[in-house]
């Protein structure tokens, strides 16, 4: 049975109400008393020198407060990149400045060389057409393999090279591997690129920034994921401000996917311009802009070899990868890359050796940083493809050559520097073959094919690293921040209960499965329980909501308080009670005397905390606990994909005629958030592996820049979803045993994509290996006329 | 967007006044000018809206069988209006865009943008229509001058677009996937004298008849006829979303599912 609330029950996501009827409070929403509009103006070249800037005629322009340039911000720290990474040689990354208008220089198309205050927009746009900018174009760097050559035109005069780092993760002696390889029974190689992705959140950046000069208080409404992480980095690191003077608030955001986790310049730009003009000033992007502006996805190009033995085993692996950082690092993007996919190579497999090689490259592109799954899509989609190919290599089933290569036993140290708590991937893949009939693909092979069709089954699996992270480990691999997160219980005279947390929602349903958790601890109903969040004002503390981490680390932050608030309630309780605290039993909101028919409500007890006239004395009145939480180890979320597509042949058309996810997310909160979450993220993987795709021409232009040219999926483009997360093995290390689910369809579906194309189109008599997403129309009919 | 005047005349003589002001230019539907605005990609001193000129607006059946439709009739109205009087030409309509497109832009406004992509074209070539406006009457034959080019002269304004309505038509629209304009789009028409064929979205040159398809066509009406025929490259858009073959190879295989369709 169902339940009907508390952990477990698919209670309706409350906030739908206001973001349904149009009443939800998004940043551009927000307006300031005398606030002035900023336009940037960006570079529209990729690459080239700035001889000089002439704002002389802009700033006598109508309307105008002020005009800024980079030297403006010449004695200003630049954006700051929160992850150092180490090269294989031990030393530090490539780490160039990142200013906030351009230095010099300009690296990209969109790169802002200069900002106009003025009262309106449309004046500041004005002005920013007087602006005289001389600059001197400069080659555009743009493809990875010609861009580590030596003698290449450097994106940063100052670097070495244009390579960020060239790091390594597993196996170190290349004899060895070499070894393996030159005598392997069988050996699949495979080049694929991940694609380049634009974000695309449905609303754009904004920035409001305000400053108080009685109090010399700041205020920035800001787009993000993770208030507290935007007013750490701009106070300590950009502009040098003190934390308690300055208040970051993310209202209502209307989607990030990664893009909202960062740092942006604008929002450096509207704090300072604040204080500089003596006015707010609001910035809100165009979706120009953030085509140009908003950090990318994903960009890596790469050559993955798997070893076998004579049984089929898998014995090596080994990659090579370029992956694009862009002409800045942006917040977390050199993690992205290297720990967040390096150590992902193991998939769901007891693979002994594995090698991951990884260049990261600057090139005259928008920043690349986290795109829904971070490095874990890129992961997958090499490893899930290769093993693909060698299936059809092999003439052996694709499930099973993966059953044959599964972990089994737990905890499983992998050679790539993770350790599996738990899992269950043959349990998995039997949720699988169930939910999607795969004993029945063969009868609809042959339906599709009398229609003229060519019918493929594209199997998937894959693992996740989520709930990050264990804050000394993550410390140790370079990143600069503790990777924790906090959460205030507030219990009300009343007993209803407000709970601050650092965790941000913006599309997640945090505000209806966080407090599903609460009151179930409690035993009150789910409506006496509200979070708070997205207000440096209001929480605690919070590393913010990504890589699928609120409800693992977040929420078991919340359990510890609430565990806090309830054994404090107990004391009181007691006391009523007159009884011993080891006594006291809370079920369904009842304070009982274990073995007697005494009790007093939840209520009761909370209005004593609040008034204590019959108190404990060695108890403080109030009822509000804090807790920190800090996860031991990530969690494993695993799952196995099945994808059934439709090609046509005349066209070279994919229709996606069947989906099914057979997940294991541990314990679930709230079943239909979780489904919500996994249809959004497998949507998210239909659109990179047939339609999107974020492409520069030769000039480093962006070819895609308006939704005119970039394919976003739409409903018709994906099919119903089968979903089933009955597959459940408990992480093993945090309080409620879950292990997030909000990356994983992103994560899974892809490789399930495209490996149901190549499919189809061998059924079809095509010996076709590989087709890089996103496999279009066009793509499609090329392989098969080539 | 730049400062404009905006003007909304009720009467076509009013309009034509209107578009005499330097920089003037006729707004349709503005489902490619207001975004070209917005861009500042554009800076007309003064907006002339037709969309305020009741005889510009709807569809009717002339005495000799055509079906006229006003220069200022939105997409919607087509769909819904011509769908009993040529079916064909309402369905191509009910395809364009979204709702909000289809609500806003008007078969003036498209015919007159000729933009490469645009469904209209393929309509009103592969029908034999004729472009009715304030000052003649042009043969679609004669208007289609090149990607965004027609023969139109400065200020003139498409009233009307007639139609002939041909025994069978279809179109048939391969999406380009990002904007959903035709990558490809195949129009057929067959009249008693003779079958018709345009094509949209394939052509560095805009929309243009596929002359071998209607000779072979006009022989011999169904989709084997085109068997042995291709279309030369050359010519063709080649871009992100396809390349000349791809397109070319398009044009073959839209025809054929055309014909088949008529059948």
């Amino acid at each position: 049975m169902p339940k009907d609330s508390g952990i477990g029950a698919s209670s309706k996501r409350r906030e739908d109400v206001r973001f349904l009827t149009g009443a939800g409070n998004y940043t551009d929403d927000i307006n300031a008393h005398g606030q002035a509009h900023v336009y940037f103006l960006r570079s529209d070249i990729a690459h080239g020198r700035i001889n000089s800037i002439n704002t002389s005629a802009a700033e006598a322009m109508p309307g105008v407060v002020k005009v800024f340039t980079g030297k403006d911000f010449e004695g200003v720290g630049g954006m700051p990149c929160g992850w150092e990474v180490t090269d294989r040689h031990g030393a530090p990354m490539q780490e160039p400045p990142h200013p906030i208008l351009a230095q010099g220089k300009v690296r990209h198309v969109g790169d802002p060389i200069a900002a106009v205050v003025a009262d309106s927009l449309e004046q500041a746009r004005d002005a920013a057409e007087a602006i005289e900018v001389d600059l001197d174009e400069l080659p555009a760097v743009l493809d990875m393999k010609a861009a580590a050559q030596e003698g290449a035109t450097l994106v940063h005069d100052d670097l070495k090279n244009n390579i960020c780092y060239d790091w390594h993760l597993g196996e170190e002696d290349n004899d060895k591997i070499n070894g393996i390889f030159a005598n392997a029974a069988h050996v699949t190689t495979l080049d694929l690129v991940n694609n380049r992705l634009v974000a695309n959140p449905m609303e754009p950046r904004v920035a409001l920034a305000e400053y108080s000069r009685g109090t010399d208080e700041y205020t920035l409404y800001t787009t993000s994921q993770n208030p507290h992480v935007i007013r750490l980095l701009m106070c300590a690191f950009v502009l040098g401000l003190p934390e308690h003077k300055v208040r970051v608030v993310a209202p209502d955001v209307g989607g990030g996917f990664g893009t909202k986790i960062f740092h942006y310049a604008e929002e450096a730009f509207c704090t300072f311009a604040a204080k500089a003009c003596n006015r707010p000033v609001k910035w809100t992007s165009s979706r120009s802009e953030a085509f140009m502006s908003d950090a990318q996805g994903r960009d890596h190009v790469s050559t993955i070899e798997l070893a076998l033995d004579a049984d089929n085993n898998f014995i090596a692996l080994r990659t090579n990868t370029y992956a694009n950082l862009g002409a800045y690092l942006s917040t977390f993007s050199s993690s992205v890359p290297t720990w967040l996919h390096g150590t992902l190579m193991a998939g769901n497999y007891k693979t002994p050796v594995i090698q991951v090689n990884v260049k990261a490259m600057f090139t005259n592109t928008v920043p690349v940083d986290a795109y829904r799954g971070a490095g874990r899509p890129e992961a997958t989609y090499q490893l899930e493809r290769v093993i693909d190919k060698a299936a059809r290599e092999l003439g052996v089933d694709p499930i099973a050559l993966r059953r044959q290569n599964f972990v089994t036993q737990f905890p499983y140290d992998t050679p790539v520097a993770l350790t599996y708590d738990t899992g269950d991937y043959h349990g998995t893949m039997d949720k699988l073959e169930a939910a999607a009939d795969i004993a029945g693909f063969a009868a609809r092979r042959t339906e599709s094919e009398a229609k003229g069709k060519l019918r493929g089954l594209g199997i998937n699996c894959y693992i996740e690293a989520c709930g990050i992270a264990p804050s000394n480990i993550v410390g140790m691999l370079g990143a600069r921040a503790g990777l924790y997160d906090a959460a205030t219980v507030r219990v009300n005279a009343t007993g209803s209960i407000s709970v601050m947390v650092g965790a941000h929602s913006h599309g997640q349903g945090h505000e209806t499965a966080f407090p599903q958790v609460v009151a179930d601890m409690i035993g009150i109903d789910e409506s006496m329980v509200e979070i708070v969040h997205g207000d440096t004002s209001k929480i605690p503390f919070g590393m913010g909501t990504y890589g699928s981490r609120s409800l693992a680390v977040c929420g078991s932050a919340m359990v510890r308080a609430t565990e806090k608030v309830i054994d404090k309630a107990k004391k009181i309780a007691a006391h009523l009670l007159e009884a011993s605290e080891a006594d006291i039993e809370l079920k369904d909101g009842q304070f009982s005397v274990a073995g007697t028919d005494k009790s007093v409500a939840w209520g009761d007890v909370t209005l004593t905390a609040y008034v204590p006239h019959n108190f404990p004395l060695e108890v403080e009145p109030g009822l509000e606990e804090t807790a920190f939480y800090d996860p031991a180890n990530f969690t494993y979320p695993a799952g196995a994909y099945a994808c059934e597509v439709e090609v046509d042949p005349e066209t070279g058309k994919v229709s996606i005629e069947a989906f099914t996810a057979a997940d294991d997310f541990g314990n679930i909160i709230n079943p239909m958030i979780v489904d919500g979450q996994v249809h959004g993220g497998i949507g998210q993987g239909i659109g990179q592996a047939l339609l999107e795709n974020c492409a520069y021409d030769e000039n480093g232009q962006l070819l895609s820049a308006s939704f005119m040219d970039y394919a976003m999926p739409r409903a018709d483009d994906v099919p119903f979803y089968g979903v089933d997360h009955s597959s459940q093995t408990p992480c093993t290390h945090n309080p409620l045993g879950v292990k997030g689910c909000g990356e994983a369809g992103a994560i899974g579906s892809p490789p399930a994509v495209v490996n149901a194309v190549l499919d189809a189109l061998n059924s079809g008599g095509k010996a076709i290996d590989h087709i890089d997403m996103p496999v279009s129309p066009s793509r499609v009919w090329t392989a098969m006329n080539s | 967007m730049y400062n404009f005047e905006f003007e909304k005349p009720s009467t076509i003589a009013d309009a034509v006044a209107a578009l005499g002001a330097e920089d003037a230019q006729a707004l349709g539907g503005g489902q490619t000018l207001i975004p070209t605005l917005k861009q500042r990609l554009a800076s007309p001193s003064a907006l002339v809206s037709l969309s305020g000129i009741a005889e510009m607006i709807g569809v009717c059946v002339e005495d000799d069988g055509s079906v006229a439709i006003g220069g200022a009739t939105p997409h919607a109205v087509v769909a819904r209006e011509a769908a009993s009087s040529y079916p064909a030409l309402a369905a191509l309509a009910g395809q364009i865009g979204d709702p909000a497109v289809r609500n806003r832009g008007t078969i003036g406004g498209s015919v007159a943008n000729n933009d490469p992509a645009a469904c209209y074209p393929a309509g009103v070539l592969g029908s034999g229509a004729t472009i009715v406006t304030n000052t003649r009457e042009i043969a679609a034959d004669d208007f289609f001058e090149g990607m965004f080019s027609t023969a139109l002269e400065e200020g003139e304004i498409i009233t009307q677009v007639r139609f002939p309505v041909p025994q069978a038509a279809c179109y048939e629209k391969f999406l380009q996937p990002a904007s959903r304009f035709a990558l490809v789009g195949v129009y057929v028409a067959r009249f008693a004298d003779g079958v018709r064929v345009a094509v949209t979205g394939a052509s560095e040159d805009g929309v243009f008849r596929w002359s071998e398809a209607e000779a072979a066509l006009s022989k011999e009406f169904r989709a084997d006829a085109l068997m042995d025929l291709k279309i030369n490259p050359m010519n063709m858009i080649g871009d992100l979303h396809g390349s000349k073959e791809y397109r070319a190879h398009l044009v073959s295989v839209m025809t054929k599912r055309a014909v088949s369709a008529c059948l």
